[in-house]
């Protein structure tokens, strides 16, 4: 078989890997800066998207008033998440990352029930924009229109992220806080509003992540566990605090999550956890660098 | 500043004020007969507890020593670990399948699960040791979940997702009687974890105890001192992962089934937890967040309270636990001594 057979038959799910890809670098992002800003461990972070995907349910009706809702609601949301898990954090400043991740998992395991509650548990269909809800021809292949849109939307999202951290004054100043707060703060810069930005950024991108992502990964009880964990994966690989680390990142893991399902289903995790424990076996400041490795 | 032999181990070498008070409020005698107190509760609950509190008893016991071998791991020798549940699951699935093979005598299956999860943690912890922090947290939670993985696929060794059911009831000694009843299983639970436990505070007391707690507290030191560090970390790292086969041992004697979520992220999330919570480097304080954390999820959690007409579920009132002990005990639950010696007036001034 030649490689452009190859190519074409597992097309569907190297365009599928792609927005998977883009879905985890939507979290992935503000995980990436909070820890390497603020050497905070969010694991609460999987909560903000499930917030998201479930805000998706409840607004999006088929309209596109419905979609526009839940992605207004779900930045307010999600930057008002962040910030409360700022303030939040703030007094544990000094004491190390096992009492974040306690707070932060009992933040998320609050979360998860209060999610229970709402949905009495099931797995819940978010509805995506009628006039998306369609198949398309992708090079022969069938092909759900939303996710191409998604694609693109994710894409532009990504493109405007890296633009406003890699090219922009007020990138700058976060890279600058990334690799050493105490010089920003040297400089007159409040670095805890800063740290509060980006928490609150962070926080609204993992729910829009979560509002657009539901007709892909969708609300149900553990999506918040199953999305953080693998955005952790993520940051790893690509390295903490580095914006270019977490898309390269999150787009080996797209490909391997799922060109992994359709070749070997059952050693996808081999491959995600592998690449993870060689990376920080071989290379433990992960494969783009920018903060200073605790 | 001298330290006597009954003073807390859980204290930081580089904390001798703390010792100086509690070696004055709380004279050594007094953890003795606090330790004698427990004991004796624990002898008798059997003879009066219902079923039901006694399986959660057994269970405490069990998570309590996957939790020991955390606290060990993360307080005393400073590496935080995600990846106990691995060495665990090894001992739950090396007794589950000497047991079902027909070898169902308990001290066997311990001394197996032990040995091979020692084996395996000093086979990766090869590599592992040499990561120090957040870097070693994300590879010991790799190294769980590709056993994870593993005990989930190999479907004709472990059964795969659906796990071994069935295992017979374990023989605690040859020549006696398998033990079906619920109150002789924990009196063979509590048997194991005694020696299991002092042990483990016998090596927290020991030269190589402290050389691990000199590492975590200034490593450069102990490198320049001529310590083969990374060579003690492994042996703790051996010796924590041999503590979590026994205790996976001894988890299947008690439920008599395994699968691969007790290799899972929440296993060994919830035994990391539960270190922090009763102080991490403290062996009692770690059984003590054990029991806590079993106490709400399971027990607390299992009786359906309600409020408002909903019903209040083990995982929320964990989460509420976890939050309330981040602000209100910062050292844990072995912190709390010392945590009253700070507000008392005067006493604090010592230091």
């Amino acid at each position: 078989m030649g490689v452009l057979e190859w190519f074409d038959s597992n097309l569907v799910s190297i365009v599928d890997g792609v927005a998977y890809g883009l879905l985890l670098f939507t979290l992935a992002t503000g995980l990436s800066l909070v820890f390497g800003m603020m050497d905070v461990l969010n694991l609460a972070h999987g909560t903000l998207y499930l917030a998201g995907a479930y805000l998706a349910y409840l607004l999006s009706d088929g309209s596109w008033g419905g979609i526009l809702a839940a992605i207004a609601v779900g930045v307010a949301a999600g930057a008002g998440g962040g910030a409360l898990l700022t303030v939040m954090t703030q007094p544990l400043a000094r004491r190390g990352h096992l009492d974040q991740a306690l707070l932060t998992i009992g933040v998320a395991l609050i979360g998860a029930e209060v999610f229970v509650l709402v949905s009495h548990g099931d797995p819940l269909p978010a509805t995506e924009p009628a006039a998306l809800d369609i198949s398309i021809s992708l090079a022969g292949h069938t092909y759900p229109a939303y996710r191409l849109v998604f694609i693109g939307v994710a894409a532009l999202l990504t493109v405007l992220v890296y633009l406003i951290f890699e090219r922009s004054t007020l990138g700058a100043l976060v890279r600058a806080t990334v690799s050493d707060r105490e010089m920003v703060q040297a400089l007159g810069v409040d670095t805890r509003r800063v740290l509060l930005a980006v928490f609150a950024f962070g926080g609204a991108l993992a729910a829009v992540g979560g509002v657009l992502g539901a007709p892909i990964i969708g609300p149900a009880p553990g999506v918040d566990e199953s999305v953080l964990v693998l955005s952790l994966v993520v940051i790893v690989v690509g390295g903490l605090g580095s914006i270019r680390g977490a898309l390269l990142g999150a787009l080996y893991i797209g490909q391997v999550q799922s060109m992994g399902v359709v070749l070997l289903p059952e050693y996808a995790p081999f491959l995600i956890f592998g690449s993870m424990f060689l990376v920080l076996a071989l290379r433990p400041q992960g494969l783009v660098s920018l903060a200073r490795t605790a | 500043m001298t330290r006597t032999a009954d003073v807390q181990i859980e204290e930081p070498v580089t904390a001798p004020a703390q010792t100086s008070f509690t070696a004055r409020w709380l004279p050594g005698t007094r953890p003795r007969v606090i330790a004698m107190l427990v004991l004796a509760v624990l002898l008798v609950a059997p003879w009066i507890a219902d079923i039901y509190t006694i399986s959660i008893m057994s269970r405490i016991l069990v998570m309590a020593l996957l939790t020991v071998s955390v606290s060990f791991l993360t307080g005393v020798s400073g590496l935080p670990t995600l990846g106990q549940a691995a060495f665990f699951g090894i001992g739950g699935y090396t007794a589950a399948l000497l047991s079902l093979a027909g070898y169902g005598i308990g001290p066997v299956q311990v001394l197996a699960g032990l040995t091979l999860g020692a084996l395996v943690a000093l086979a990766t912890g090869s590599v592992v040791v040499r990561s120090r922090g957040v870097t070693f947290l994300m590879l010991t939670f790799a190294v769980g979940e590709l056993f994870h993985s593993a005990a989930a696929v190999s479907r004709d060794l472990t059964g795969g997702t659906d796990g071994l059911p069935g295992i017979p009831p374990v023989v605690p000694l040859p020549g006696m009687a398998a033990l079906t009843n619920d109150g002789l299983v924990f009196y063979y639970v509590l048997a194991v974890f005694l020696p299991l436990f002092l042990l483990t505070e016998i090596v927290v007391r020991s030269p190589f105890g402290l050389a691990l707690r000199s590492i975590r507290d200034n490593e450069a030191r102990m490198r320049a001192t001529g310590y083969p560090v990374n060579r003690y970390l492994l042996a703790g790292y051996g010796m924590a992962g041999g503590l979590a086969g026994a205790a996976g041992a001894l988890w299947v004697s008690v439920l008599r089934y395994v699968s691969p979520s007790d290799l899972g992220f929440s296993m060994a999330a919830f035994a990391l937890l539960a270190a922090v919570i009763g102080g991490l480097g403290s062996m009692w304080g770690a059984c003590a967040g054990a029991a806590l954390v079993i106490l709400v999820r399971d027990y607390i959690g299992g009786e359906h309270i309600s409020v408002a007409g909903r019903t209040v579920t083990g995982p929320l009132l964990l989460g509420v636990l976890f939050i309330v002990v981040v602000y209100l005990l910062p050292r844990g639950i072995a912190g709390i001594r010392t945590q009253l010696a700070s507000r008392t007036p005067g006493k604090a001034a010592d230091s």
